[in-house]
């Protein structure tokens, strides 16, 4: 039962995680491979203030603080980096996320305060479940709106043609910063919930293959797709999962089976599963 | 001149000394990087894979009782044509699909090897003996060993080896083409397919090179073409990716500022310091040390 709960918890994180990359990935077309650093920066922002800060009130409130401090040190850090980054295009860009997401694992690695190598125990247990989905169907329908708002258009014709969407108006630095701050702090909150749920960080948990697993759920799920997100996310997760239960050879390999399914849907269906559309509930529903 | 000073500056000496032998392995890996870029736009994050296995089957080489040079060859050439089986059956179908579906690719065939060679090579560390017998000369206070020589003197020939190819034989100048622009290229008659499948071998034969050398500093691994992927391809960033000499002069720089770093400083500091590099680099001038700049155009 544990591993059930274990699991679920982990691809609510990652729904969470996987849309507030798609922010800045899918919406607005930035490649950043260092988004495992803000996920990081969240996580362990907030368990110093629930370890060594913590407000005497009720475990809830304590946790919407966590929430709201994870979510203000990830955005810092998306700010710091986003104002001399996002100068950058393309595959520069995705280089220079990928080395300031490995900065900020190896300065956490060096705080001794928050136990650097050994990974930061002890933190509180203070959210569940309900907490990772309730945020994550919050994050989930911000996307669906901001997709539709006057600045969600602004920053996908960004994604289609940065030259185009300058001579309609469009701020170009501005909007880029704005989604790469807003899309770190999102991966902030999932950082807080990750701490509070696991108890326990390791700076390893952050280091750029999460980056690149976050990216490849975006990818599978398709650019700039929430619903594609959500199910890129839930997927990816559980695919491991999958094939380590069928267990025998499949289980051992489940790894290098893991890439090779990677690799062929890239092969078959470059733009991912869902392309840029979303899943559709109701007929009348327009995206 | 103050005692101290003195011992500090040969500190120096002996860190810079360290640093260009291993800034020249640094080089050697991004030599694949870089070509492999410059011909078709594609970060192989597989490089550092393609590495580590030509390093086990050197080892398994050197373990059958084959003398080194042989080894070293068989370390060469089976990366290689994993190389050119990656290609042929990845790489190549996904290039018209545009380029962040390739990057994907890339990292899929990355993971693949590394836990691919967990399960065949397992995952304790193996050692490769140093492909020369080691023997310490000292410079006053400075020790140079001549297996930092040679591997520098091996990278040097490299080096100009890769000048010769590019600049005087016909491969070399069907390459520069491709690189310069493919489509172009294949217009003119050249076969675009079998150049890219030689540069793939071209590049990995250099890395599982470097695999070997690598054996005398540090133990070889599954997991280890990932750390050093990153930084061999962070030095040809630096230099100005897809330029060869700027592959060279990027493993020097990151080499050497490692180096600096751990011993005058903090070791831990040792995987940081190339990346701030990288990011002072980014943010002064993108396209790299020796790079030229691009406008875009509408």
């Amino acid at each position: 039962m544990d591993y059930y709960l274990q699991t679920l918890l982990i691809a609510g994180i990652f729904i969470t995680l996987t849309l507030s990359l798609n922010l800045i990935n899918g919406f607005c077309g930035q490649f950043s491979l260092g988004h495992a650093g803000f996920w990081g920066a969240g996580a362990y922002a907030s368990a110093v203030y629930t370890v060594f800060y913590a407000l005497p009130v009720p475990g809830p409130i304590n946790m919407l603080i966590a929430i709201v401090v994870g979510f203000i040190a990830a955005a810092i850090c998306g700010l710091i980096i986003g104002v001399p980054c996002l100068r950058l295009k393309g595959d520069y860009l995705a280089i220079a996320t990928l080395g300031f997401g490995e900065i900020v694992r190896i300065t956490i690695m060096m705080t001794e305060k928050v136990g650097g190598p050994r990974g930061f125990i002890n933190i509180p247990h203070l959210a569940n479940i309900f907490w990772v989905y309730a945020v994550a169907a919050i994050i989930t329908l911000f996307m669906f709106n901001l997709k539709r708002s006057a600045f969600g258009r602004a920053i996908i014709s960004i994604r289609e043609d940065e030259i185009a969407a300058e001579n309609m108006g469009v701020n170009l630095f501005k909007s880029k910063l704005f989604s790469f701050t807003i899309g770190a702090g999102i991966a902030g909150i999932a950082g807080a919930l990750f701490a509070h749920t696991q108890q326990f960080l390791h700076p390893s948990n952050f280091n750029f293959m999460w980056s690149v697993i976050i990216l490849v759920m975006v990818i599978l799920g398709g650019q700039g797709s929430v619903t594609g997100s959500v199910i890129g996310a839930v997927v990816l997760t559980l695919v491991p999962e999958i094939l380590r239960y069928i267990g025998g050879t499949i289980a051992e390999w489940r790894m290098t089976i893991f890439p090779i399914l990677l690799i062929i849907l890239m092969l078959i269906r470059p733009q991912g599963l869902f392309g840029a559309h979303e899943l559709h509930f109701k007929k009348s529903g327009g995206a | 001149m103050n005692q101290n000073f003195t011992f500090l500056l040969w500190d120096c000496l002996q860190y810079l000394i360290n640093g260009i032998a291993q800034g020249s392995l640094y080089a050697l890996v991004a030599l694949g990087y870089t070509m492999v870029y410059g011909i078709i736009r594609l970060v192989n994050f597989a490089h550092g894979e393609f590495l580590m296995i030509g390093a086990m089957c050197g080892f398994y080489a050197i373990r059958a009782h084959l003398p080194m040079p042989i080894a070293i060859i068989v370390a060469m050439l089976s990366s290689g044509l994993i190389a050119v089986i990656v290609e042929r059956l990845v790489y190549r179908p996904i290039r018209k699909s545009g380029r962040i579906p390739a990057l994907i690719t890339a990292i899929g065939t990355s993971l693949f090897f590394q836990y691919f060679g967990q399960l065949t090579f397992g995952a304790d560390p193996k050692t490769i003996p140093p492909f020369i017998a080691e023997k310490i000369y000292n410079f006053g206070e400075v020790n140079v060993s001549n297996v930092q020589l040679a591997i520098l003197a091996i990278v040097l020939l490299v080096l100009f080896f890769l000048w010769w190819l590019t600049h005087y034989t016909k491969i070399g100048k069907a390459m520069r083409a491709v690189s310069f622009n493919l489509e172009a290229a294949e217009l003119m008659g050249i076969n675009t397919n079998q150049i890219i499948s030689f540069t793939f071998f071209l590049g990995a034969a250099l890395a599982g090179l470097g695999g070997m050398l690598m054996g005398y500093t540090m133990s070889i691994e599954p997991m280890m073409g990932m750390n050093l992927g990153t930084k061999a391809f962070v030095a040809a960033v630096v230099g100005g990716i897809g330029i060869i000499p700027g592959a060279a002069l990027g493993g020097f720089i990151i080499g050497i500022a490692e180096n600096l770093v751990a011993g005058l400083y903090k070791s831990s500091f040792r995987d940081a310091v190339s990346f701030f590099i990288l990011i002072i680099i980014l943010l002064v001038k993108p396209s790299g040390i020796l790079g030229k700049n691009i406008k875009e155009k509408v």
